[in-house]
């Protein structure tokens, strides 16, 4: 039966070529509608940005700008209204905190998941996995009494408490990667290079960390979408304006009476730039490194 | 056979290979200094960071009178209906998409591979304002889907934020649209590394789609789906702002989930103790989520 329809397929009846011609359609519509569900919410912040008035908008009805104006993204860029007057060093506030939340889990997971798994430092299950434990824990739990104990330290309006909390939270699911790409490096390469006298920091920075280099950028890029995408850290614990950052800024509007949603539209567009740029430039990486992972297994 | 090959080549039926016996089982001297010292930073963040405040945090919540307060709440009542149902529909519709999305841009045009790109766009957009965005897009006459509806269809749309199912459906689709992209990209690489021998020999066997996606892709593809529903669920649980932003808990609270109660009750009520535990509730359910977790992940590795 199948040695029959594996002959008859180069020759295609008109029932199949129908049925090519639909299945292709049925992925045009489909492909069609993901482009306008993937970019609706974004058409929609240009829409509003680009709006010349300040203050209330009267949208009803429309769907394209009635007359476009770069003007929110300058008053912005230029620090021209008094909810954007720190717009700069809110953005290098972002910047700071997204950096170094990047760094620091990079560092932190590559060491422990080097310890746990190369150097076995435990064969048992549950030391191995036990940063999993922390995902027990909601997010919007621990941020009670985190702020609490912050506060007690001193820290509450800080960037560092913020790091402190996304590194929390990155590192976890980056030592899960990293023990799953490394399964992919064999074993005897670390032996080799002890056989031959290297100290473990030696093999750690010779050979771990330049064969993990796929994965490290996966998780460096994760760790800082993490910092960007994070909110609730920093709503809660960064009051001043000058330690706020962009994230809590863009909240702020809501909060005003006389709020102009171009300006805000145009800071959330600029905030967006950056992850996009750094996105697009490690994707290769990104995809090879996350999901390597993730798969094997 | 590639190493990849190798693994997904192995049922979760097949007998498990025995780990392999280590050749250093026991650490000594300075080897095990070394370890010691590369595992402190993380565990230093841990105890700090985890164990620390979480302990604190049960201490805080350690009234039961608590407890009778919250269930007496009518409010808490509903909170738990929305994040079991914000939570249960948003990450297994996202998923289960993904997974057919994955197959979807697996097909060799260039158009879809010029789509992929764009189809990522939102999880490389922050969330705050995407979903400010999506707030903006649902708020009345002036958003732009009523509008839309409006100059295109002639419809008048509904003031979506006004009634609570649409208000929740709202929060549904943008999580979805927001964390949608990340989970098809893992399951795609997933599918890519599925032998192109397989799909043949479902095919010469006459395995139509839906057969070939049921009893070929979906086996192989079961662990990594299990995994990554286990750790987006412990996630979208903690998720605090989706709900807060799009939908804002309008109307009046009835869209709230257990986050944004928590954070509710201890910030603008100023009852902490209640906030803690109003999140500390989900705890029963996530306990056994991160069991199950930290045993799949285990018997994976066992695998390899």
């Amino acid at each position: 039966m199948s040695v029959a329809r594996s002959f008859g397929s180069p020759v295609l009846r008109p029932r199949h070529r129908l049925r090519r011609f639909l299945a292709e359609v049925a992925s045009v519509i489909l492909g069609v509608a993901l482009l306008i569900w993937s970019l609706a919410p974004v058409y929609n912040m240009l829409l509003v940005a680009l709006d010349r008035d300040e203050g209330d908008i009267e949208f009803e009805g429309l769907i394209w700008p009635p007359d476009p104006s770069l003007h929110s993204f300058q008053a912005v860029l230029t620090q021209g209204y008094w909810l954007v007057e720190d717009f700069w060093r809110q953005f290098g506030n972002s910047f700071f905190i997204g950096l170094m939340t990047m760094a620091l889990t990079v560092l932190t997971g590559s060491l422990a998941s080097f310890a746990l798994s190369r150097m076995r430092l435990s064969n048992g299950a549950l030391l191995l996995n036990a940063p999993l434990l922390t995902y027990a824990i909601p997010s919007s739990f621990l941020v009670i009494p985190f702020a609490r104990l912050m506060a007690s330290y001193g820290l509450s309006n800080t960037l560092w408490a913020i790091i402190a909390a996304n590194v929390t939270f990155a590192t976890p699911y980056a030592i899960l990667i990293l023990q799953q790409y490394a399964t992919l490096i064999p074993i005897e390469l670390d032996e080799a290079a002890r056989m031959d006298g290297a100290s473990p920091v030696q093999v750690y920075r010779r050979i771990y960390l330049p064969l993990m280099t796929p994965a490290l950028a996966a998780v460096g890029t994760y760790a800082l979408l993490l910092a960007w995408n994070e909110y609730l850290y920093q709503y809660v614990m960064l009051s001043s304006t000058r330690n706020m950052t962009v994230a809590v800024a863009i909240a702020q509007f809501f909060n005003s009476d006389e709020a102009p949603w171009n300006y805000m539209m145009a800071t959330a567009i600029i905030y967006s730039l950056p992850p996009i740029v750094i996105f697009y430039a490690l994707r290769r990486y990104m995809a090879e490194g996350l999901t390597r992972g993730a798969l094997k297994g | 056979m590639s190493s990849t090959q190798q693994v997904l080549a192995i049922e979760p039926g097949a007998p498990v290979r025995p780990r392999r016996p280590s050749r250093h089982r026991h650490l000594h001297g300075s080897e095990f200094a070394w370890a010691i010292a590369f595992v402190v930073p993380y565990a230093a963040v841990f105890l700090a960071l985890v164990i620390y405040p979480a302990a604190y945090g049960l201490w805080m919540a350690r009234e039961p009178s608590l407890y009778r307060d919250l269930v007496a709440d009518p409010l808490y009542v509903r909170t738990v209906v929305n994040t079991v149902l914000f939570v249960g529909l948003g990450v297994n519709v996202k998923m289960f998409l993904a997974l057919l999305l994955s197959g979807f841009f697996m097909r060799r045009r260039w158009w879809i591979r010029a789509l992929l790109p764009v189809y990522i766009l939102p999880w490389a957009i922050p969330a705050i304002p995407a979903f400010v965005s999506f707030h903006w897009m649902l708020i009345g006459e002036e958003g732009l889907v009523d509008s839309a509806l409006s100059a295109l269809f002639g419809i008048r749309g509904p003031i979506w934020f006004s009634d609570r199912w649409l208000a929740l459906g709202s929060n549904i689709s943008a999580y979805i649209w927001k964390w949608m992209p990340f989970w098809t990209l893992t399951f795609l690489a997933g599918r890519m590394a599925i032998p192109h021998d397989i799909y043949e020999a479902a095919d010469v066997d006459g395995a139509g789609r839906c057969a070939r996606f049921a009893h070929v892709i979906f086996p192989l593809l079961g662990n990594l789906y299990l995994v990554c529903t286990l750790l987006s669920t412990l996630w979208t649980v903690g998720d605090f702002t989706t709900v807060y932003l799009v939908s804002e808990g309008a109307p009046a609270y009835s869209t709230d989930v257990l986050a944004t109660l928590g954070i509710h009750y201890a910030f603008d009520a100023a009852q902490p103790s209640l906030g803690v535990a109003a999140v500390l509730s989900a705890l029963p359910a996530l306990i056994p989520i991160v069991i199950i977790l930290m045993r799949t992940v285990q018997t994976r590795k066992v695998q390899l």
